[in-house]
């Protein structure tokens, strides 16, 4: 039997290797790609509330599914802004990125 | 050990470790296709808390979709894998440090709490019961995604368009 507690703590380990990569990458690629694992972490946490706390509902699944669609979104207008930025700056290196306009 | 906590245990250790070449590997194309099982061993989580529909859904648009998308951006821009410049700034310790402060944090706050048990079980088929309660209770933020999934798009477009 798999408590709870044990979802919870994958998903805060889950959370913080997304967070590293967020705090120390210097491609803008690569935060995306931590802040996708850091919304999967409160994904999982999400689903496990649903199953363990109120499993008569299924509230917790539906926001994790409009928690997938809006990470979604946010790749989708990440990555955009990625490519608007290596087309005027070369770079996508984010601590080269450091002027408001060109 | 019941065959659950042994799938939890291969799927957690498939996820964190996968993670690991994601956050760390010096390769980007590396750390783009180790999303990949991240995501799949995320999928078989969902599958072992009775969430069908999310993990099908977590297939089609993570492991799909925003991998090849995160894969083709990083194409169009480095132009390789990005082996030849440093991919980690000088805040690696102090990054580290914090990281591993707030899982500490966490994993003592959530082993410390007793965590109650809900009433009722979950309804035995999940995506008819997500599909009634998408229609009915939860119809306002249904069209209100819906709303933001089409702006997105459009603001992704315009972003992403070269200017004359």
């Amino acid at each position: 039997m798999v408590t709870l507690a044990s979802y919870l703590v994958l998903s805060a380990v889950v959370f913080a290797l997304g967070l590293y990569a967020v705090v120390t990458r210097r491609n803008g690629v690569a935060i995306l790609m931590g802040i996708e694992l850091m919304l999967n972490a409160a994904n999982i946490n999400l689903v496990a509330f649903n199953k363990y706390a109120a499993p008569g509902a299924v509230q917790g699944q539906i926001f994790a599914l409009i928690v997938i669609t809006l990470a979604a979104c946010e790749a989708a207008v990440g990555l955009a802004l990625v490519l608007a930025a290596y087309r005027s700056l070369e770079t996508i290196h984010v601590d080269e990125i450091n002027l408001m306009r060109w | 050990m019941t065959g659950e906590v042994i799938a939890f245990y291969a799927l957690a250790a498939v996820i964190l470790i996968s993670g690991l070449v994601v956050v760390s590997s010096p390769n980007i194309v590396h750390s783009a296709v180790a999303l990949v099982p991240a995501f799949l061993g995320i999928t078989g989580v969902y599958i072992l808390l009775g969430a069908e529909f999310v993990a099908g859904i977590q297939v089609l648009i993570y492991a799909g979709a925003i991998t090849v998308l995160v894969l083709f951006v990083i194409m169009l821009t480095e132009g390789g894998t990005g082996l030849r410049l440093p991919q980690r700034n000088e805040q690696g310790p102090i990054g580290a440090s914090v990281a591993v402060a707030l899982a500490v944090l966490l994993i003592a706050g959530v082993t410390h709490t007793t965590w109650g048990r809900g009433a009722g079980t979950l309804p035995a088929y999940t995506p008819g019961a997500i599909g009634r309660s998408f229609l009915g209770a939860n119809l306002l933020a249904f069209e209100g995604t819906s709303i933001v999934l089409l702006v997105s798009l459009i603001g992704a477009v315009i972003i992403a368009r070269k200017e004359e």
